[in-house]
């Protein structure tokens, strides 16, 4: 008769190891309790190897159950990736505005103090200011701008002065800089806006915005029309379209500061536009006031963009958590799913985990079988969910004609999270099966 | 004191806690000598069972000390009782416990997990061992497919594939008819024959008399029929 391998072997030979028990006792003189436990090489040890095959046989035994356990977690790492991905696309897309207009813009104007008649300004911007503020860094460009009181006259497109007419409201007239057009994004539909030269002589020249020149009846400027203000005829040079800061002035009557001041008497400019680059505002908030009047740079107010990333994290960060919140709720729901099953799973298999005792392994080699097939589930949900996820972004996004945003860590992140869902969700299942006595475990059935 | 036994009980008793205390064995005394070709015979609920269990340590005995080897076993731990199990013991249950998910040739596979069989050897000792059971032309059939008979051969060379020096019957042959039966009982002869130390348990007086040597136990206490 043919012995099966290695039997003989380990009849004839005692099993090494340590030769006295734990106890110290010895027993017949012969050894102590410990050399019956035998001393197994490294390579052939139970391994991780062995762990992973063991685990996904049970994975994979039932691939329909796989599939609903799985559906939870991915569904909350879908609502996660997506959630995410669109707080991140659309805060992305609100920064974009924010960048192009408010994130480049600064406004200086005079301070102001309560006094009895009410408020008055506290300082007086030069009428150089925009020069002044021009040869800061981070300044592209700076324009004046004032209203001048016009209720006593009017401003017509006619020199007649017909009594019988009934009576009109005149457009807006504002004083501005050469540079006003370029602060404030304005765009010229036709002719020009007048210039430094304009400016310093006070030659008596208009823009016009679009609707005011409607009012005026005025919509080319090739035969020099006039408009006629307090009787003071004014050349148009222009009409402007497009204006992104202020959009009134479509409405208004823009002559030169120089004009305004010889004509009308105006006595000071109401504010300082600055156009300047991203990120600048800190620094051109803090160095304009010094550069408009070194004694008392704190007599003027100054409305700067804080950093402009920062008004875009703000943004994201409001965005991201009502969308965490739903997205990790979602998840939750899939742990419990994960839960539930693996505990339904272990409850199935106790037979199966009385056997493996039996055949020799140990607690934590059971647990970690537990716990490997839930974590291994949940990665699986986490890597699914995760790509539905980024794809559901992209294909959004692409409807909408945005630019997909989503930081790719998250979505490899999201994808972990699902393993670590399976793993707080194997914790107590698994501790449960390592539990399991082999006896009454391989009883009945 | 002559050579250490295989399996000796000394004054065992093992009692079960509850409303009524139940002893299922009672002071016991056994000596099985290496090699030995045993079968235990009694009614049910009269301590078989947990005699096998305490004999394939998976359970431990309330009084009394059990040696296994020449080695007591009173003192080893959790883990460490894993590790003789697998080394040490090989188990036939009743209900044959095969993995249902598996084929056959896995679940054969399945103790040299933890008897640290070298790697390389595994599969192959796996097929010699269905060969030697006859069922090498079952190896990738899952358990569900075979026969009764056949997968009480696959339980036979899953005990035995590891090389243990002590291998336990929980009625090997409680499912089968007697034609299959005494085809499992001249297997264990043959692994008899190459110098294993079987213990049977059975309540079918034919299968025990095919064992050189017969105990039969009623109400927790042993007594010798040949």
């Amino acid at each position: 008769m043919r012995i099966l391998p290695g039997m003989r072997n380990r009849f004839l030979r005692r099993p090494k190891g340590k030769n006295t028990a734990k106890d110290g006792t010895k027993n017949d003189g012969v050894a102590g309790g410990n050399p019956l436990v035998p001393v197994i090489r490294r390579a052939d040890r139970y391994s991780t190897q062995d762990l992973i095959v063991e685990a996904s046989y049970g994975i994979g035994a039932r691939p329909a159950r796989l599939v609903m356990t799985t559906l939870g977690t991915v569904l909350g790492i879908v609502s996660l990736v997506v959630t995410i991905g669109f707080a991140q696309t659309a805060a992305s897309q609100i920064a974009k505005q924010f960048d192009a207009v408010s994130a480049t813009q600064v406004v200086i104007s005079p301070g102001t103090t309560q006094t009895q008649n009410g408020e008055a300004p506290t300082a007086q911007l030069p009428w150089d200011s925009p020069e002044r503020v021009e040869r800061l860094v981070g300044v592209v460009r700076a324009g004046l701008i004032a209203e001048v009181p016009s209720s006593g006259f009017t401003i017509s497109a006619v020199p007649i002065n017909d009594p019988s007419a009934p009576a009109t409201i005149s457009p807006p007239l504002i004083a501005g800089s050469a540079g006003l057009l370029e602060a404030v994004r304005g765009s010229i539909v036709t002719g020009r806006f007048f210039d430094e030269g304009h400016d310093r002589r006070g030659d008596r020249v208009a823009v016009l915005g679009v609707r005011g020149a409607e009012r005026l009846g005025i919509n080319r400027v090739d035969r020099q029309p006039s408009i006629f203000i307090d009787g003071l005829a004014y050349a148009v040079v222009g009409i402007i379209d497009e204006v992104q800061r202020i959009p009134d002035l479509l409405d208004a009557v823009i002559i030169p500061t120089g004009a305004a001041r010889s004509d009308f008497a105006l006595a000071a400019a109401s504010e300082v536009q600055l156009q300047i680059d991203v990120g600048a505002g800190p620094l051109v908030a803090r160095q304009a006031p010094v550069a408009l009047d070194p004694n008392a740079p704190e007599n003027f107010s100054v409305q700067a963009p804080s950093q402009a990333s920062d008004l875009r994290e703000n943004v994201q960060a409001d965005v991201n958590i009502v969308f965490l919140v739903l997205g990790v709720i979602a998840l939750l729901a899939g742990g419990l799913g994960i839960a539930n099953v693996t505990m339904l799973s272990v409850m199935e298999r106790v037979g199966e985990i009385g056997l493996r005792r039996a055949l020799g392994a140990t607690r934590k080699q059971i647990a970690a079988q537990f716990m490997v097939e839930s974590i291994v589930i949940g990665l699986l949900g986490g890597l699914i969910g995760s790509a539905l996820g980024v794809v559901a972004v992209v294909v959004v996004s692409l409807i909408q004609q945005w630019t997909p945003v989503l930081n790719p860590f998250f979505a490899i992140g999201a994808a972990l999270l699902g393993a670590v869902v399976g793993l707080v969700a194997g914790w107590y299942p698994a501790s449960k099966a390592s539990r399991i006595e082999p006896i009454s475990a391989l009883r009945g059935t | 004191m002559s050579q250490a036994a295989m399996v000796e009980l000394i004054d065992v008793t093992r009692s079960f806690a509850g409303p009524q205390e139940v002893q299922a064995l009672k002071g016991v005394n056994l000596r099985v000598e290496h090699g030995d070709y045993l079968s235990i015979v009694g009614p049910s609920g009269s301590g078989k069972s947990t005699m096998l269990n305490i004999l394939g340590l998976l359970d431990r005995p309330s009084v009394g000390e059990y040696h296994l080897g020449g080695f007591r076993t009173g003192s080893l731990s959790e883990d460490e009782r894993a590790a003789v199990r697998a080394s040490t013991v090989g188990f036939v249950f009743q209900s044959l416990h095969l993995l249902p998910h598996r084929p056959v040739l896995d679940n054969v596979m399945l103790p040299m997990l933890y008897s640290g069989i070298p790697r390389a050897e595994r599969e192959a000792r796996a097929r010699e061992a269905l060969d030697r059971v006859r069922l090498g032309h079952r190896v990738d059939f899952l358990p569900g497919l075979l026969s009764g008979g056949e997968r009480q051969r696959v339980a036979v060379a899953r005990a035995v594939v590891s090389g243990p020096r002590l291998l336990l019957a929980d009625e090997p042959t409680g499912n089968l008819d007697s034609v299959t039966s005494s085809h499992v009982m001249e297997l264990f002869e043959e692994l008899h024959a190459d110098g294993l130390t079987l213990i049977v348990i059975t309540h079918d007086r034919e299968v025990a008399e095919r064992a050189p040597r017969t105990i039969r136990i009623a109400d927790g206490r042993l007594s010798e029929v040949a």
